[in-house]
Formats: structure tokens, C-alpha cells, sequence
């Protein structure tokens, strides 16, 4: 595939809000990981919880809207210039040839778990004020974003569990190359649910700590929401600009919610990014792993990474700063690579103590100073949906 | 631009439309349509423990998926997949509502991976060993147009992997139901190919429109398509079930529609 420019980003998460709070933990190791305070639930375990997020208002034109994870998009949106370089985005190309693919695993369905509660007493019926289309819905994340930012082209939400966010770059890649859309604004919504905790809580996947990614006494994952987008451009940017240079996408054709045990789903999502990139392993200097804590993922995972990059180079996860934000896993991660790249650094992994010796990929807990020319970052979902893309700067393209 | 793919097989099941080849006549006008609910085929191409979870959704794809695979003669292990849908599986949703609302909020987990937009996906994967990429795509009532831009897309990027589109939606229980309203399951599926590596069937391309979309002539069938985001397809299958060449306008997103062109 062309590289396809990164002109902007953002990415607000339980790290706070904005790029800066991401840059600094990336130096210092932080967490935003804390005990589980969210709404009514009742479980022993740690999330990631955007502050301020309750106390967003959406435009007033735009207040049917309302819930909790939009609520966490217009906060989103709101950081680091992005709205306004898409106005100037949709100024250069038109507002009808930006499009926009967002991947979110629940959307707003928070707002039907608190409408089940407020049933007419008599019928059962949900409350007036309920929006199913505008807060519910799969789409609903997509169709506020479109609005929001004055929109008009193609838009679609992508909902692949975790893997999500990660396949709308590939999504919007596929139809800028096809000269449907000159642009786009891809990204990540997902923000805490009882079914997400509850559900996750079901298959015992909870970690009672903060999640310890490749860890040896790793006991699960740590729910974490956000927000991240990125402006897709087909033109411009310079040697220097930091562009997607790949992605490849797989299924593991083999279980609802286990990985493949060897990882195979997720080495040929790997392999395709590589190739659709036109690089070999040795040209990636740092893997963001998908890295959620549970035994099983990480050693799935780990089977694949290893079995393709042998232990030649750095590899982490990045969920111990953020908690693993599901659906938006994909953009904080793209976000998460492309500050490695910028600032030159390996991110370190907050909460791993002592690594799995059964893993062997190069797992680096600490953070370092390094020369990141190309990152690829791994997305895996329930379905088996697999998604790598590779980052990196457009003069290291192949 | 460069959105074109032939369409090598389809595969329907809706209400009073049972499969394609029974459809075909009263889609193409050539025959009557007569409503009847839905009858969803079992999904026997599962694995027994899948079988028994398997919803409503799961088994509309699948039914719709292997049958427009069929028509094209071709393996689903062979090829790629985009799954579009407005919905999911209301009726486990429903449940799931329930329980988080009730003072026992254990969730089982079957209830919880099958919540998933794309487990029809996951269970297409499992029933037909597809290890290639497939997506999972909503877009309230513009889900089958989303789902058609992007099988285009995929078939534009990679020509030598054919790819089904396959589009669904199933009706929520009440209290659901009364907020999004869709009076019966229906899934449609395409096999879609590219030109340059396929000559088998009408070729299509698509653009944006400006114009208003077609609407189907029979009013219980228009009836369908503007009550069911998976339905906004049949101006479409009325076209490909003449077997002329021409072009109709499918409802996308508002003030975008899709134009088709089907040439032969």
C-alpha cells in the first residue's frame, strides 16, 4: 500500500487529557490505572477512567447526543488542534471527500444498561428521553464524530472487538487508495459498561491489580477508556512526516473468545502488515504488542512474535499506563507509536515486576532512549479479528 | 476511482424471499411477492458446541453467506469477509440489559462474547476455517451501503482475494423494538470478485450520487426496504434479477447516496 500520512492526532485516555499527559508517562513510566470506582459496579478490580468526562457537554445542536461515551469523544476531539485541522483538512479537499471510521466495541450502550433500569412501570417500556440511535448504537460514536466536525463523506463505524480501531486505519486506507475519499478521520471511542466489566468479570479475565503484561503471576486484563483520533491525508507531509506504512489483518478462524493458542491468526496479521509495507522484521525497531495480561493472550501472543522477530527486538505492552481500552486499543496504540517514534523512545511497561520466563520475545519492562525509525503495533479481538499496522517515518519507507 | 467487482454469486433470505433463486422472479418484477415471516435455515455448517449458541444473527450470515458462496462456486475458505449490520443479536442484548439491571448482574459468558458486533464474524470463521481478513461494519440505516463501500474497498487493494458482503439485521424484543423498529430478519450476500480476475457475473461499479434512491415499485417490498437497513439492497438484487444492465441509487448515508452501475 502508498504511505498514508498522519497530519494529526490526539488521544485522551485515564492519563489525562490530551497528547502531553501521554508524552510524560511515556518518559516516566506512569500508570492511570486505579481501583474500580465506576457507576454501581461492585468487582475487585482496576480501570482506567478518563477524568472529566461526566462533566463534558456536547454542542447544543448536537445534545441527542448525550451519554457518557460521547461525552468522551467531544473531549477527545476537543485536544490538541485536531477539530481544527480537519476544518482545514475539509477547507483543502471538501467536507464530502473526508471520511470517517471510528471502532468502538459497546458505543454508548451504557445509556440502554441505565434506561433498563428506568422501565415503565406498567409496559416495561424504556424512558422518553432514551436515544437509542444517537447514544446506543454501534454507530452512533461515528455519527456524532461526522457531525461534529462538519463532515460529509463516507462514514462507518468498525466493530471488531478489539481489534476495532486498528482496522479503521485499514478501512480508510482502502478507500482513499480507490479515490473515494481524499482524506479521513479514523479512530478509537470506547468508554466503561457493565457489560464490558461484567462480561469480561464472566471468563474470569479480570485482573484483581493493575494488569501485568507478560508478567509471570500475570491475572488478567484492566478495563481502561478513550478516546484517540488521527487525521488520515493522501498528500502532503515531508521526509520527516510520520505516515502509516502498513497493515495487515487476519482471523484465527479457530474460537469465539480464546486466542489461537500458537498465535497463528495473529502472525499472518503481522506478516501481511510487513509485507503490505514492503519491509522485512529486521526494518522494525520496536513491537506494541496487544499485550493484555491475561495467561493465555500473551502467550499466544508471544508464540507469534517471537516465532517471526526471535528476540532481536524490543517488544512491550503499553496497557499497564492505560488499561485496555477495547475497541480504542488500536488508536491509543497507534498514538502510543507514533510518540516512540517522535521522541525516540521505547515506552516502558508500568506494572510488569518479573517477566514470564515461559515467554521469549524481547520484552523490555523499562523504558529507554532508542532510535525508533518503524513501529509496529498489534490489535486482537474476540472472533479471532486480527490487526498489525506499521508506523514510521516517510522517509524509512520501503 | 476505482470501486468496481462482479458479482458472482448472491445470497438472500428475507421475509417471503427464502433464498435467491426463489426470489429472483418476484425481485425482478416478473412475478408476484408475497410476504411471509422469515425462516431462518439451521446452521448445520457449525460445529456442535458453536451450533447450540448460535443467534438469530449468526444464523442469518451464515445461511446467507454459504448460499451466495455457493452460487458462486466458490469456497468461503477462500475468501475474505465484510459483515455489515445495524444491529446485533437483539434478542441477547436484551438479556444482557436485564441482568446488569437486576440485583444478580452475573453475566454468562457465552451471553458475552456472543454480545460482540462481530460475532457472526467470529462464527463465520469457526464454520467455514476463512483465516482471511473480515470486518464488522455498522452504520444505523446505512450499514449495507458502508458494508458495500467497503468489500469494494477490499477488492480494490487485494484483486486476487474474492470477498463476500454479507449485510443483516434482526428485530430487538420489546423494550428495543419499540426504539428501533425492524419488522423481520433479513440478510443478503454478495460474492464479490475482481474484473481483472474474474468474468463471471454482472459487473458493477459505484460512485457517489446526487440523485434521490431508487425505490422498488412493489410496495410491500419497498415496504422492506426502508424498514430494514439490510433491505436498503434491493434496488440493487431488482436489477441484477432482470439481468439488464442499468443503474440505481442506493440509500446511504443522508445526502450521500451510492450510485451502482451494472454492466454485463
Amino acid at each position: 500500500m502508498r504511505p498514508v500520512l498522519l497530519s494529526a492526532f490526539t488521544m485522551t485516555s485515564c492519563l489525562g487529557p490530551g497528547l502531553a499527559p501521554v508524552r510524560r508517562a511515556l518518559r516516566e513510566g506512569a500508570s492511570g490505572l486505579a481501583p474500580c470506582r465506576f457507576e454501581s459496579v461492585e468487582l475487585e478490580t482496576f480501570v482506567g477512567e478518563i477524568a472529566g468526562v461526566d462533566e463534558t457537554r456536547l454542542p447544543a445542536g448536537l445534545a441527542r447526543f448525550d451519554c457518557r461515551n460521547n461525552r468522551a469523544a467531544e473531549l477527545g476531539l476537543a485536544q490538541d488542534g485536531f477539530a481544527a485541522a480537519v476544518a482545514s483538512a475539509a477547507k483543502r479537499v471538501g467536507r464530502e471527500r473526508i471520511g470517517v471510521f471510528i471502532g468502538t466495541s459497546t458505543a454508548g450502550i451504557l445509556q440502554t444498561e441505565l434506561a433498563y433500569r428506568r422501565r415503565g412501570a406498567d409496559d416495561g417500556s424504556l424512558p422518553a428521553d432514551f436515544d437509542y440511535r444517537r447514544t446506543h448504537n454501534t454507530f452512533s460514536a461515528a455519527e456524532y464524530v461526522r457531525e461534529r466536525l462538519g463532515l460529509a463523506g463516507p462514514c462507518a463505524a468498525i466493530s471488531t472487538a478489539c481489534s476495532s480501531s486498528a482496522k479503521a486505519f485499514a478501512s480508510a486506507s482502502r478507500l482513499m487508495e480507490a479515490g473515494l475519499i481524499d482524506a479521513a478521520v479514523v479512530g478509537g471511542v470506547d468508554t466503561l459498561c457493565l457489560t464490558t466489566l461484567y462480561g469480561f468479570n464472566s471468563l474470569q479475565l479480570l485482573s484483581r491489580e493493575p494488569c501485568r503484561p507478560y508478567d509471570a503471576h500475570r491475572d488478567g486484563i484492566s478495563i481502561g477508556e478513550a478516546a484517540a483520533f488521527f487525521l488520515l491525508e493522501r498528500a502532503g507531509g515531508d521526509a520527516d512526516s510520520i505516515a502509516l506504512l502498513g497493515a495487515g489483518e487476519s482471523c484465527d478462524a479457530y474460537h469465539m473468545s480464546a486466542p489461537h493458542p500458537e498465535g497463528l491468526g495473529a502472525r499472518r496479521a503481522m506478516e501481511a502488515a510487513l509485507g503490505a509495507a514492503r519491509l522485512q522484521t529486521g526494518d522494525i525497531d520496536y513491537v506494541n504488542l496487544h499485550g493484555t495480561g491475561t495467561p493465555s493472550n500473551d502467550a499466544s501472543e508471544d508464540q507469534a512474535v517471537h516465532g517471526l522477530f526471535g528476540d532481536s527486538i524490543p517488544v512491550n505492552s503499553t496497557k499497564g499506563m492505560t488499561g485496555h481500552t477495547l475497541g480504542a486499543a488500536g488508536a491509543v496504540e497507534a498514538v502510543v507509536s507514533v510518540l516512540a517514534i517522535e521522541e525516540g523512545r521505547v515506552p516502558g511497561s508500568p506494572g510488569t515486576r518479573t517477566l514470564d520466563p515461559q515467554l521469549r520475545a524481547r520484552y523490555e519492562i523499562a523504558g529507554a532512549p532508542r532510535d525508533v525509525r518503524r513501529v509496529l503495533s498489534n490489535s486482537f479481538g474476540f472472533g479471532g479479528s486480527n490487526c498489525s499496522l506499521v508506523f514510521g517515518r516517510l522517509r524509512h519507507a520501503a | 476511482m476505482n470501486l468496481a467487482a462482479r458479482i458472482e454469486g448472491i445470497g438472500l433470505v428475507g421475509p417471503g424471499l427464502a433464498d435467491w433463486s426463489g426470489a429472483r422472479d418476484a425481485l425482478a418484477g416478473r412475478g408476484p411477492f408475497t410476504s411471509s415471516p422469515t425462516v431462518i435455515p439451521a446452521p448445520d455448517a457449525l460445529p456442535a458446541t458453536e451450533r447450540r449458541r448460535a443467534g438469530k444473527c449468526v444464523r442469518l450470515s451464515l445461511a446467507a453467506g454459504l448460499q451466495a458462496a455457493a452460487s458462486a462456486g466458490r469456497s468461503a475458505r477462500d475468501m475474505g469477509a465484510v459483515f455489515a449490520s445495524s444491529t446485533g443479536d437483539g434478542e441477547n442484548l436484551h438479556a444482557i440489559c436485564e441482568a446488569l439491571a437486576s440485583d444478580d448482574r452475573l453475566l454468562s459468558p457465552t451471553r458475552f462474547h456472543n454480545s460482540v458486533h462481530n460475532a457472526p464474524s467470529g462464527y463465520w470463521g469457526i464454520a467455514t476455517g476463512s483465516a482471511h481478513a473480515a470486518d464488522s461494519l455498522a452504520a444505523f440505516d446505512a450499514s449495507f451501503g458502508a458494508g458495500l463501500l467497503e468489500a469494494f474497498g477490499r477488492i480494490a487493494a487485494d484483486p486476487r482475494l474474492p470477498v463476500l458482503l454479507i449485510a443483516y439485521d434482526a428485530p430487538y424484543p420489546e423494550p428495543l423494538n419499540a426504539t428501533r423498529p425492524i419488522p423481520d430478519s433479513f440478510a443478503v450476500a454478495l460474492a464479490l470478485a475482481s474484473p481483472a480476475h474474474s468474468d463471471r457475473g454482472a459487473l458493477v461499479s459505484l460512485e457517489g450520487a446526487r440523485e434521490p434512491p431508487t425505490t422498488m415499485d412493489d410496495e410491500a417490498l419497498e415496504g422492506l426496504r426502508r424498514n430494514i437497513p439490510a433491505a436498503r439492497s434491493l434496488p440493487l438484487l431488482a436489477l441484477l434479477a432482470r439481468g439488464t444492465p442499468g443503474r440505481v441509487v442506493i440509500e446511504y448515508l443522508d445526502g450521500f447516496p451510492l450510485e451502482a452501475q451494472v454492466g454485463t
